[in-house]
């Protein structure tokens, strides 16, 4: 290994890396349109109290006002009365609303004479929010019915904070597109470059040179460590700044940061060089990419895909780097992060070692 | 010691025998150049010289180094220049030169390279956008980055216009000058005539033959012709007075075939004797191309090989 010639090779593809334009359109600007974008779509979503309509068919008298009253006092749902003489069911459809609860007629004569008497809630299955108000009204139900029994609560819940509960989508957004940028970056400028250079001689140009694979491919390693790093700070700097992403900063990241670029340079090139040609390369790069695009936490967490994506997740090489960062940047989880890192340092060497085997700067 | 020895050297891609056996050797500060049709193995030959490639059979010494095991070593003496070379999109030729400058660890008067190869003018140009000639001219630069010992240029002047050709020639005889060896293939017979000192005739794998250009015509020729217009009348006179060779194409243009000089004035008394009209008197000799259509039974084409 040379460094002279290493910075050689060093200094004239990252001139051409920026020359070209688009290699750093795709490495940093477009990770900070893709934050600005899911950040500015996500960041409002849980914000407000969710809306239920209310049709109260039992005239306005003290029982079933005090229901009201008491659906009412939880923050977390923001009741719209419907007159009575309206037909419910087409004007929840009509608001383009599922969610709404009907007090029945009879409710205060049915409560106070002892008859079973139903409260109707209507919601969309397939609905968080309706799961929401549908455990908020049985709660309220729950209170009204050891009242007429003239009970007293015996068991009671104590609620308690802890940290985990605040994390909010951007959290997880900023590592997420960091790992987006440490994958593809790499990937797409490897696969091609090594496909295109093996057509038209110019690996072969270059083995004429005293230059070798090993300091060539260090060269594309290093190039990529430098663009993630700081892709990395563009992506902290706008998480904390637009959206105030809560996320810690420590010496724990690094390795993240370097063995990212390494696992998928060597990936890139791996699949650049099998592949027999130019078209079927990029093919190969996408069938390679686009799965762990989606399916690694990029965009949203492992944890709310179903179990058996998460599954899938689990053998993607990049699971392991956004999983190590969510671990230190997030949850401050090192141990786990330790093992992420332990997993892709075998991946990078199996990886590394077969695109060094398979990548020929000179034919047979 | 001589630059190149290659002796018995055979090479297969599967069923196909590219290279069949060769044998030649090049001298120190010859131009040396393999000429063949499309296929005749002539880049295979090339590469196994600059150890690109390995040989299945046979023993090579370039520069006294064996290609394939010493690779490494020789390629720090020795310049190529590829076929069809090709480079990075966006370094500009200055920065290509100061690129192999700094791989090979020397220092270089990048002006002067520039200069040698007619490129001062495209100097800050990048690759991608310069025409194919001038990136030719960036790969001939490249390949004296290293002041090498021997050059091994394959068809550099494949594309150009014929005013860059010459331009290139010139560069090549200036190579020469400065003492170095320089291989060289081509699809053109006129540079190989101009240029090279020696010549290999490549056919199928073989070497059909070798020798300076003038050896080879001498060998290959028919000899020398006299050309003369005129009509049936004349030929069936030269016939009758003289024991000459006369072919006629029936459109006027007579060809006597001169054995020895003193063909030439029987030919000429006779006509004159005739009495019969003539015009467009000129003699003919046979070119290396001539030779080369006679030896491998077609003309050189002008198109990339692919092995």
């Amino acid at each position: 290994m040379n460094f002279k010639r290493l910075a050689a090779d060093l200094s004239i593809f990252g001139r051409g890396y920026i020359r070209s334009r688009i290699g750093v359109f795709f490495a940093l600007i477009f990770p900070v349109i893709l934050i600005l974008l899911f950040g500015a779509i996500f960041s409002g979503g849980n914000s407000g109290p969710i809306t239920v309509y209310i049709q109260n068919q039992d005239g306005s008298n003290q029982i079933s006002n005090a229901f009201i009253t008491a659906l009412n006092s939880t923050s977390t749902i923001r009741l719209i009365p419907v007159d009575s003489s309206q037909n419910f069911s087409q004007y929840l459809l009509s608001h383009s609303s599922s969610d709404g609860v009907v007090i029945p007629g009879e409710f205060s004569s049915d409560f106070v004479s002892g008859r079973t008497v139903n409260v109707t809630v209507y919601g969309n299955p397939a609905s968080t929010s309706s799961a929401i108000v549908s455990g908020i009204t049985r709660g309220v139900v729950s209170a009204f019915n050891l009242k007429r029994a003239g009970g007293s609560p015996i068991v009671g819940v104590h609620q308690l904070s802890i940290k985990s509960q605040s994390y909010k989508y951007v959290d997880f957004l900023v590592p997420g597109l960091i790992g987006f940028s440490i994958l593809t970056s790499p990937m797409f400028a490897l696969v091609n470059i090594s496909s295109q250079y093996k057509r038209d001689n110019i690996f072969k140009q270059l083995s004429l040179t005293p230059l070798t694979k090993t300091e060539w491919l260090a060269a594309k390693v290093l190039w990529y460590v430098v663009l993630t790093g700081i892709s990395f700070l563009l992506m902290v700097l706008v998480g904390v700044f637009a959206f105030g992403a809560q996320i810690t900063l420590s010496l724990g990241i690094t390795p993240f940061l370097i063995i990212g670029p390494l696992l998928f340079v060597s990936l890139g090139m791996l699949v650049g060089t099998v592949s027999k040609s130019v078209e079927s390369a990029a093919v190969v790069g996408n069938l390679v990419t686009f799965p762990m695009m989606f399916l690694s936490g990029t965009f949203f967490p492992v944890s709310t895909m179903p179990t058996y994506l998460q599954t899938i997740a689990h053998v993607l090489p990049l699971f392991y780097v956004i999983d190590g960062l969510n671990n230190v940047m997030i949850y401050g989880n090192y141990g786990q992060a330790l093992l992420d890192l332990a997993v892709l340092l075998v991946l990078s060497v199996v990886v590394f070692s077969m695109a060094a085997r398979f990548f020929k700067w000179r034919e047979d | 010691m001589s630059t190149i020895e290659v002796s018995s050297v055979k090479k297969a891609y599967g069923d196909l025998q590219a290279v069949d056996g060769i044998s030649f050797t090049v001298n120190e500060g010859e131009v040396f150049s393999v000429l063949g049709p499309n296929g005749a193995g002539k880049t295979t030959t090339i590469e196994i010289l600059e150890g690109l490639r390995e040989r299945d059979s046979g023993d090579v010494k370039v520069l006294g180094f064996d290609p394939w095991k010493n690779g490494y070593e020789l390629h720090k003496k020795i310049g190529v220049m590829p076929q069809g070379f090709r480079f990075f999109e966006y370094p500009t030729p200055r920065e290509a030169i100061k690129y192999y400058a700094d791989l090979f660890g020397v220092k270089v008067d990048v002006d002067g390279i520039l200069r040698k190869v007619i490129l001062e003018d495209s100097a800050n140009t990048y690759f991608t956008k310069l025409s194919g000639g001038q990136k030719q001219k960036v790969g001939l630069a490249l390949s004296l980055v290293n002041d090498p010992e021997l050059v091994f240029l394959d068809e550099p002047t494949t594309g150009l216009d014929p005013q860059a050709r010459r331009a290139v020639w010139d560069i090549i005889r200036n190579l020469k000058k400065e003492g170095r060896c320089v291989l060289l293939t081509t699809h053109y017979l006129e540079e190989a005539e101009e240029l090279a000192d020696r010549v290999a005739i490549m056919n199928k794998g073989k070497i059909i033959t070798l020798g300076t250009p003038q050896e080879i015509i001498a060998k290959y020729s028919s000899g020398e012709r006299l050309l003369v217009r005129g009509n049936q009348t004349l030929v069936d006179y030269l016939r009758e007075n003289t024991k000459l060779e006369v072919r006629f194409d029936g459109n006027g243009l007579i060809t006597i075939l001169v054995q020895q000089k003193h063909d030439v004035l029987i030919a000429l008394a006779s006509i004159e004797q005739s009495g019969l009209e003539w015009t467009d008197l000129r003699t003919q000799r046979d070119s290396l191309e001539d030779i080369f259509v006679r030896l491998v039974g077609e003309p050189i084409e002008e198109r990339a090989e692919v092995a």
